[in-house]
């Protein structure tokens, strides 16, 4: 894109234009050029929003919570982007998004932005991607960003980073306690909601998640409440939002809010630098790929090459 | 469109096996629903299938709104019940194509591609 069509794009998109946005959220999912600009120019009005992720296996009813809690954040007049993460096909590229069709009442209201991304099988690629995206959703004034995606895989786990507050949504009958555990998911997790808290093994899930979450916890931390809800008939929504309200609050006092911000900002300086970096040596070195074959016919060592790559590189 | 999503849901499969990111909205769609998730999702393409004889009214009504929105580089297509004689009366509406009963999948994905690359290329 131009640099000129793309500076009146922002424009648009920062003046509410909903068209406007939804291309720039395309450039940033797929035109590297145009990525940079379009962060300098987001980027200091981005900080306002509170990004709340939802993450939970597939079947959790994480789309379901997600409509209902844009509903009632509706209801108290706020604006509201959603993000909603899918996996791509990793043989085809191709994906089928369907998140929307659990957030139908959704549709036809100008106050919700929803925007679909699929992973496209780019391995970090959706976590940066995606990150920008909420990026936008901020800038362009949504005061609620919800950002939904699969919790599991550390991509997926990667995409929830960004939020300010994270809830992940657990279901009877889907394997005990212990599994959120070993998908990591404990430690992302400010607010647990056990959904579909009809179901038999509600309360067995509720009890084992509760006595998980406040053993060893340290006092000066936030315990993380574990709550029930019945998404599909809007129940238990209401205090969902208002422990993530209070969990923004108390971050905000305890100055972990500050320190989370830092932490993703770490992440994400890492990752964009070692790409250019990267692009740099490969760049400088035109030979990189004759390393690759002097390495692959056990001619040398791989760090032996590293060492000559950046020796020619002039890095090093 | 309506209670039916059995061809719809093929489609959809069809061309995300074909390399396209398919955002499947679901049964029971306004033509309203369907342009504000073409706009938020910044669509190449827009496929609609009509079961209930209603696909004059649903596919002009998307065609015009798609028109107010000045999404005119967005392919309008689609599929369903429909007499071969209201073909062109649709087309005129500003349906690209549509795709009766029997239409083999590689027709439509080779159909999309064509379309959405002529779309972008302007």
């Amino acid at each position: 894109m131009p640099k000129h069509a793309l500076a009146e794009l922002i424009e648009r998109a920062l003046a509410g234009e909903v068209r406007a946005a939804a291309r720039l959220m395309t450039a940033l999912e797929s035109d590297p050029v145009a990525v940079p600009d379009i962060m300098r120019a987001i980027y200091p009005r981005a900080g306002k929003a509170h990004v709340i992720g939802v993450t939970g296996p597939p079947g959790a009813g994480k789309s379901s919570l997600v409509d209902k809690l844009a509903a009632a954040l509706r209801k108290q007049g706020k604006s509201i982007g959603i993000v909603a993460v899918d996996p791509s096909s990793p043989f085809t590229g191709g994906a089928i998004l369907g998140d929307r069709i659990r957030m139908q009442d959704r549709f036809s209201d100008a106050g919700v932005f929803i925007r679909s991304m699929a992973s496209r099988g780019q391995p970090g690629g959706l976590a940066k991607a995606s990150q920008n995206v909420v990026a936008l959703m901020a800038a362009i004034g949504k005061d609620v960003v919800l950002v939904e995606t699969v919790g599991v895989g550390q991509e997926e786990i990667d995409v929830i980073r960004v939020a300010d507050t994270t809830i992940v949504v657990m279901v009877p009958g889907l394997g005990d306690a212990i599994q959120t555990m070993k998908a990591g998911l404990l430690e992302v997790a400010d607010v647990f909601v056990v959904n579909k808290a009809d179901r038999e093994g509600a309360d067995r899930l509720f009890k084992d998640l509760n006595l998980m979450v406040h053993t060893g916890m340290q006092e000066s931390k936030w315990p993380p409440p574990v709550l029930k809800t019945v998404a599909t008939e809007s129940q238990g929504i209401d205090e969902v939002l208002e422990k993530a309200a209070e969990h923004l609050a108390f971050v905000r006092r305890s100055g972990e809010y500050e320190e989370r911000r830092r932490q993703a900002a770490t992440v994400e300086i890492d990752a964009i630098l070692r790409e250019r970096l990267l692009r740099t040596v490969i760049h400088r070195v035109p030979a990189f790929d004759r390393y690759a074959g002097e390495v692959g016919r056990r001619e040398y060592d791989p760090y032996t090459a590293v060492d000559r790559i950046l020796h020619e590189s002039g890095l090093a | 469109m309506d209670g039916h999503d059995r061809g719809a849901k093929v489609v959809a499969r069809l061309l995300r096996d074909a390399g396209f990111e398919v955002i499947y909205t679901g049964l029971y769609q306004t033509p309203e629903s369907v342009v504000t998730t073409a706009l938020q999702e910044d669509a190449d393409a827009v496929g609609i299938s009509v079961l209930s004889a209603a696909h004059k009214h649903i596919f002009a009504e998307t065609a015009r709104i798609m028109r107010e929105n000045h999404m005119e580089e967005v392919v309008l297509f689609g599929g369903g019940i429909i007499p071969p004689s209201d073909i062109p009366w649709l087309e005129q509406q500003g349906v690209r194509k549509i795709f009766l009963p029997g239409a083999s999948g590689p027709e439509i994905v080779a159909f999309l591609k064509q379309a959405v690359a002529e779309a972008r290329a302007r």
